[in-house]
This record gives C-alpha cells, structure tokens and sequence, in this order.
C-alpha cells in the first residue's frame, strides 16, 4: 500500500469510537492534491464514520471519539490545542442528504461560510457566492431567484446548493458523504460530472455506495470491511485486479 | 490558515460560559427559594413550637397557628377535584383519541386546551358568581334532603365551601389529566386493541379493556399530576372556598386551603402570623417537590409502558 | 347478545356524555364574562381611575396599565434568561450542567405559583419594607422563565441535527452555528413559544397580591405598589358592591379577550405559514 507524495492529507493510525464500541481500527491512508478518492464498503462497515473524523465532526456526535494521526499539509489535525473549528474550514463536507439551512435564501445558504466566518463581504461576498454557485454548477438555475429559499430547490440543485455552500470557502479538500444516495438519476449524473469538474480547484473525498460511480469518477479507491481498510489504490486496478480475496468477492457482487 | 482571519474560538467559550451563568443563577433561585421560606418561617418554630404549629386551631389574634386545617383543606378539595375529573378526563380523551371523527377530535382536544388558558381568577369569578349560587340554591339543598344522613353532606348551607372548591379544581385540572390520559391511550398498541376485537368483544370492551384497563398505570401518573397541580391552585379556591380555618366533615363547610391561607393572609400580616404563613409556604413547597421527585422517579422506573 | 349490544350502546354514549361535560364550563365561563362583562366596556373604563367607594363609574385604567408594566418588565428578565437556558438545555444536553438544570427547569415549573409569590415576598417585599412593582416583576419572572426555557428547548430540538452538522462542517464556531443557523431558524416557533408565556402570565394572580399588591392610582414609579387587571378583578369580585362586580366581569372579559385571543391567533393563524 503505497502513499503517493507529496501528501495532502495523511493518515495513521486512526481509530474510533462511538461510547466503548471501536468503529474503526487504525486506518492508514494517504490522499494527494487533485484527486478524486472513492471509499466503498458494505453499510456499516465505517467508511462514513472515516470521513466524519477527517474534519474532526465525529466526536461532535454523541459519544464518539478518535485516536491517532491525521495531518493536513503536514499539520495534525487532532494535535492537543488544535482547533476544530479552523480545521472544518480547511475541509469542506457535503451530506447524504441535502441540508441547506432552512431559514435562509439560496444567496444567505451560499454566503453563510463567508459572512459568519466574517471572511468576506459586500461586493467581495456577492462575486464569491456567483463563483461558488457556478462552480456547482447551479448558477443558471438559481441566478434569478436568490431570495428564494434554499427549501425551495428540488432535491438535486438542493444538493449543488450544499456542494456551492461548501465550495464559497474555498477548501483545499472536501468530503462528501454519499452525496447522490437521496437523488434521481438525472441529478446524480450532474453531482457526478460536477465532482469530475471540481478535481481541479480541490481534493474530493467521496463514500459512495454505488461501485459503478467509484469507477467512473474516482482515481483511487479504498475498501472498507468492518472497520479495517482492506484494499487501497488506483480505481483501475482495484477494480480489475485487487490484491486482496475479500474486495474481489465484493465488487464481483459475492457479498455486501 | 493564510486567507482566512481567525475568529477567536473565544466565541465559544464565552457563549458557553454566559450560558453556565443562566444555568447558575436558576440553580441559585431555586436554592434560594427554600433559603427564604425556611428563613421565613423559623420564627414561627422557634416562637410558637412545632406543637402549636400542628395544632388544629388557628387562630392568629390568640396566637394559635395551627396548618392542619389548611392541610385537610388542600388535601380534601384536591382529591374531592381527582374524584370528578378523573372519568370526565378518561372519557374526553377516550373520545379525543377513539370515538370523535378526526376533525371533531381535533376541535375537541382544542376546546379543552383552552379550558386551561381561562386564567385562575376568572374562574374564581365564575365560580363565585355562577357556580356558588346554583350550589346553594339546588345542588346542596337536594344532596342534603337525600343523603342528609352521611355527615359529608349534612349541616348547614353557605354555598361557598369544600364542595365548590373541589368543582373548580376538578375543572381546572382536566385539560392536564385529559393530556396525560390522551397521550397514554396513544401509546396503546394498535394490536392489542385489535386482538380484543379479534376475540369478538364488542367497542365499548375493547375501549375499557384494552384502552383504559391497559393504561391503569399511566392515569395513575395523571391523576398524580392533576394533585399536584390542584395542591398548589389558589385564586379559584380563595375566592369560592369561604376562607374558614376549621376542619368539618360536611362538604357544604367552608374550609381553607394551604394556598388560600397564604393568599388571604400575607398582605396583612405581621410578626409570627407572617411566620407561620411562611411555614405553610414551606409545607406547599415540599409537598410538590416531593410529588416531583416522586412523578420523575416513577417516569423513569415505568419508562418502558411509554 | 343483545344486552351486550345495548351495553356497548350505554358505554359509548356515556363516554360521549361525560367527554361533552368537560366542555360545560368553558363555554360557561365565556358566556357569563361576555354577557356581564360586555356592558362595562366603554372607553372611560380604559382611560380612568376607579371612581370612589360608593359612587358608580370609573374604570381600571391603572390597572391595564400596570399589567402591561408588569408584562413588560417580566418579559424583559424572563425572555433572554429563559431562551438562554433553552439552549443549554437543546444545545448542550450531554454537559452535566444542562442534565442538572433540566430538573431544576421542570421543578421550578412545577412550583405552586402562590409559593413563587411567597418567596418574592421575602427577597424583595420584607427587606425593602414595601410592596413593590420589582417584586411582583420577580414573582412572575420566576413562573415566566422556566415556560420560556421548557418551550425554547423543545423547539430547538425539532431543528435536524444535519443542519447542526452543515454549519460546524463549514468550520463555524459552535456559537455561531446555534445562534445565526439554529435559533434564528426557530424563530418563528420561539416567538410562539413566548407570546403564550406572556398570556399564561398575563393572567397570574396569586404571585401578585403580597408582591405588586394593589393601587388606587396611576404607575407612581417601581419601587411603589402597581395595580394589575388579575388582582383588581379579585378585588372587585369579593367585594360586596353591585358595580364593581360588574367591572369584575369588565375586567376578566378584557383578560379572556387578550390570553384566549392570544392563543387562538398563533394556533389559527402561525401554522400555516411554515416556510418562508
């Protein structure tokens, strides 16, 4: 299991908890600027947990806890003193489901990262929120109707909304939690090409549930079991000639 | 972290720290509130003696300070008040939950949330006014002429009283009972309601076997709640209940509650009187925390039939 | 069979009777302070002072204006230390803190409001030598504040966890995250949640009568004792003069007409419009 470098994020070691339960039991994984990085695995299996402690939101959930190593750019990011909170604005996430805030307008959703991290305003705020939203691809659907509010967006651009919401930061890495589980197939094929797209600008970490869209969109893939990385390399080889029995049996449909 | 300006997570700190401070300042008004009473009514111990005190007379002037007038007051009314509402409410939320269509039910359970909105001193008004004469003029007269021979309703006629009391207590305390008791019923399983129908028990057996049999416990716990709420209730009961510290078994007697002794009495008192009121404050108090702890600690054991 | 037809009969028409009877006094209540209260509304018994013992006329003006004091000064206490709890106990519910103050809420909930009275009394009444407005803004904070934080709670609990997660991922501080994205979200439901507090306490009495006491005159300044609607109309009612049991009734139609008023307008109206 080779790291590739230079490394973006680093990771070793890592374990979780949720109460006394061991979740995940000492991942090690390395990730590269620019790529696109699948996590597959059966239901449970931890993929969405690894994720979760990657901007450290698995301890805000009740009883959960982690253990070891993960830097950015060279800086652990569970370091004692380190704050959370400057960590979750290096490394954007996107949810299962579409959780826009329910209160506020499609221009305020987008906004909200800038104007409460009081990192941009006025006219800086407005052309920001224009880039992201196109960057998500939604701009042309939405640019009419800014005031709108966000829970009035179908499901898809719903979605896109929370993908532009998390891009207005400008994260150099970004995690999105089986993001077009709760989509048609239309607005998936659009997350998908939007994630083929975003490589440029940043790092996506994506856990699907669908092994064709790790395939199709992914440069490496990693296969979780029961809390153990069990296979972790190129997609093309993962999914043609994996080295371990297990990932075989998996993506040939054998179990999971 | 170039581009972006650190917000100090002080922020957080902060909040959560002003936050603290709330929680504190509730922990210190609730500490406080015994610290005052008990600091209210310590004369009262150390001037007249717990014999006094749990005397049956009072009788202030004379220096005779006696709560067990009051307490068989508060005790009697209240339960006098569970006596009626507790089938008035089974039936409403046996309606509320089982017989009315949905829309009616609906409307229902909203008339009787409103019951609850009547503020306290609008039902002493009534009560006073509505209530009493019709007590004096029909009610009382007839239990009298039928059931003279039980002492509860022998002796003579004022109108305001124990009964009166009890009947808008009974009242106040239904929208409560009613919401326990519809909550309840909710939690019945579909199945075992239609396991009794399934045995070819008609409506009305399968309402009272397998609705409010099967809830035995969870009124109970309404009918603890109802008390504690009647025990505290004041401007209703200082206004219907005739304001006498004496203890009589006819409920056409007018008595005094724990609350309306306070309630008519603190404006104008003095010295140990105001005492012994203090006193009577701190018997309240302790009474309906202990129906508190008691209502929590039962919750939690009969957890499981939510 | 058939006595078992005819019983389910009886049963059933016995639980709609009973069930029926609950009702009996509400509309009593309403129909006796709407046809005795209605002929004491004019405008001078909004604008004037009593009128002297024995003669007829004059209104309660000083009182309506000394609950809307009352109102106004409890709410001033009650409502931003009532949401601040709520929060705590939503917000922070695994903290020790917020377990311990979620059974003092409920206790303090559960206090007799006439015992309130009595301890507002001793902390303010006894040691200033008076009745005074502040203890009757304290008495009826103590019953204000743990409804605020019991509702404000609940409320923010109806708020998904994912919006919670969404807000920390975009890196905001905690604070933020509950303050701009949890509770400005709520504030609708808030709003509802303490506009039926003020009607719950528009209408207390009991924590009033040795506290704010009563008056014959005009606000004098807070540190004197206030007249409110609630303690006049007991003055009123237990009073043995026909015209004043008539503004009684005055009195309690304009009390009905502001808490059922109240209620009635954010359940008719509030959801409806949920989002916006």
């Amino acid at each position: 299991m080779m790291t590739p470098s230079p490394a973006l994020l680093e990771v070793k070691g890592l374990k979780a908890f949720v109460e006394s339960t061991e979740i995940l039991h000492g991942i090690d994984l390395g990730v590269s600027p620019h790529e696109v990085v699948a996590f597959i695995g059966p239901s449970g299996c931890g993929k969405s947990t690894f994720l979760r402690c990657l901007n450290r939101l698995h301890e805000e959930t009740p009883g959960g806890r982690a253990e070891g190593r993960v830097s950015l750019e060279g800086q652990d990011i569970y370091a004692v003193g380190t704050d959370p909170v400057r960590i979750r604005r290096r490394i954007g996430m996107v949810f299962q489901k579409p959780n826009p805030f329910p209160s506020m307008s499609i221009f305020e959703n987008v906004a909200s990262g800038l104007r409460l991290n009081r990192i941009a305003k006025g006219i800086e705020l407005e052309a920001r929120v224009e880039a992201a939203l196109r960057e998500a691809a939604l701009w042309n659907e939405v640019k009419d109707k800014l005031d709108a509010s966000g829970m009035s967006l179908s499901g898809g651009q719903q979605q896109r909304l929370c993908i532009a919401r998390a891009l207005a930061v400008k994260p150099p890495v970004l995690l999105m939690d089986e993001p077009t589980s709760a989509l048609d197939p239309v607005s998936t094929a659009k997350i998908e090409e939007l994630v083929i797209q975003l490589k440029k600008e940043t790092t996506i970490l994506m856990v699907t549930h669908n092994m064709q869209q790790a395939a199709r969109i992914s440069d490496r893939t990693a296969f979780f079991l029961y809390g153990d990385l069990v296979e972790y390399g190129p997609t093309t080889k993962v999914f043609t000639t994996p080295s371990d029995r297990r990932t075989e049996e998996y993506i040939t449909g054998r179990f999971g | 972290m170039k581009d972006i300006p650190v917000e100090k997570n002080l922020v957080d700190l902060y909040f959560r720290r002003t936050l603290y401070g709330f929680a504190v300042l509730a922990f210190l008004l609730l500490g406080g509130m015994f610290a005052f009473l008990i600091d209210l009514g310590l004369p009262a111990f150390r001037e007249v003696g717990p014999a006094n005190l749990l005397s049956l007379e009072w009788n202030p002037p004379l220096k005779s300070f006696g709560i067990l007038p009051f307490i068989y007051g508060t005790l009697v009314s209240s339960l006098l008040a569970l006596l009626f509402s507790t089938p008035v409410s089974i039936a409403a939320a046996l309606f509320l939950t089982e017989i009315a269509p949905r829309r009616i039910g609906a409307l229902f359970g909203f008339l009787v949330e409103m019951l609850a909105a009547i503020p306290s001193v609008v039902y002493g008004l009534w009560g006073l006014f509505v209530v009493i004469p019709w007590l004096r003029t029909s009610v009382e007269p007839f239990l009298r002429d039928r059931f003279g021979f039980i002492p509860l309703f022998s002796g003579p006629i004022y109108g305001v009283g124990m009964l009166a009391a009890g009947l808008i207590l009974a009242i106040m305390i239904t929208p409560t009972m009613t919401a326990i008791c519809k909550e309840v019923f909710h939690a019945v399983p579909r199945s075992l309601k239609e396991g009794v129908l399934a045995l070819g028990s008609t409506r009305a057996e399968m309402l009272w076997i397998g609705v409010v049999s099967s809830s035995r416990s969870g009124i109970l716990g309404g009918m603890i709640l109802g008390l504690s709420r009647a025990l505290g209730e004041t401007m209703a009961v200082t206004m219907v209940i005739g304001n006498t510290a004496e203890i009589s078994m006819s409920l056409f007697a007018p008595h005094q509650t724990m609350a309306s002794a306070v309630a008519s009495e603190v404006a104008e008192a003095t010295g140990v009187h105001l005492s012994a009121l203090g006193v009577v404050g701190l018997v309240l108090l302790l009474i309906s925390g202990f129906l508190f702890l008691f209502l929590r600690l039962a919750l939690k054991n009969g957890g499981h039939s939510k | 069979m058939n006595w078992r037809h005819w019983l389910n009969r009886l049963f059933i028409f016995g639980v709609c009777s009973l069930a029926l009877i609950a009702l009996v006094p509400l509309f009593s209540v309403l129909f006796y302070v709407i046809s005795h209260g209605a002929s004491s509304l004019t405008p001078g018994f909004f604008t004037s002072l009593p009128a002297p013992v024995g003669e007829i006329g004059g209104g309660i003006g000083h009182a309506i204006l000394g609950s809307v004091v009352l109102i106004s000064m409890c709410s001033l206490i009650s409502i931003p230390l009532g949401l601040g709890m709520g929060i705590l106990l939503s917000e922070y519910s695994q903290k020790p803190v917020s377990r311990v103050l979620g059974v003092v809420v409920e206790l303090l909930s559960s206090i007799p409001s006439i015992v309130v009275g009595l301890f507002a009394y001793a902390l303010v009444v006894r040691p200033f030598r008076g009745f005074s407005a502040h203890a009757g803004a304290i008495a009826l904070s103590m019953i204000m504040i743990p409804l605020v934080a019991r509702t404000t709670e609940e409320m923010l609990k109806l708020v998904p966890r994912s919006v919670r997660e969404a807000g920390l991922a975009l890196g905001l501080p905690k604070a933020r995250v509950i303050l701009n994205i949890v509770f400005m979200g709520s504030m609708r439901s808030l709003t509802v949640g303490v506009i039926l507090a003020v009607a719950r306490i528009a209408g207390e009495t009991a924590p009033l009568l040795f506290t704010a006491f009563a008056s014959q005159h005009w606000f004098q300044g807070l540190s004197e004792p206030l007249a409110s609607i609630p303690v006049q109309i007991y003055t009123y009612a237990v009073s043995p003069y026909e015209d004043w049991h008539a503004k009684a009734w005055g009195g309690a139609l304009i009390l009905i007409l502001m808490v059922l008023g109240l209620n009635l307008l954010i359940r008719v109206f509030l959801p409806r419009r949920k989002d916006g």
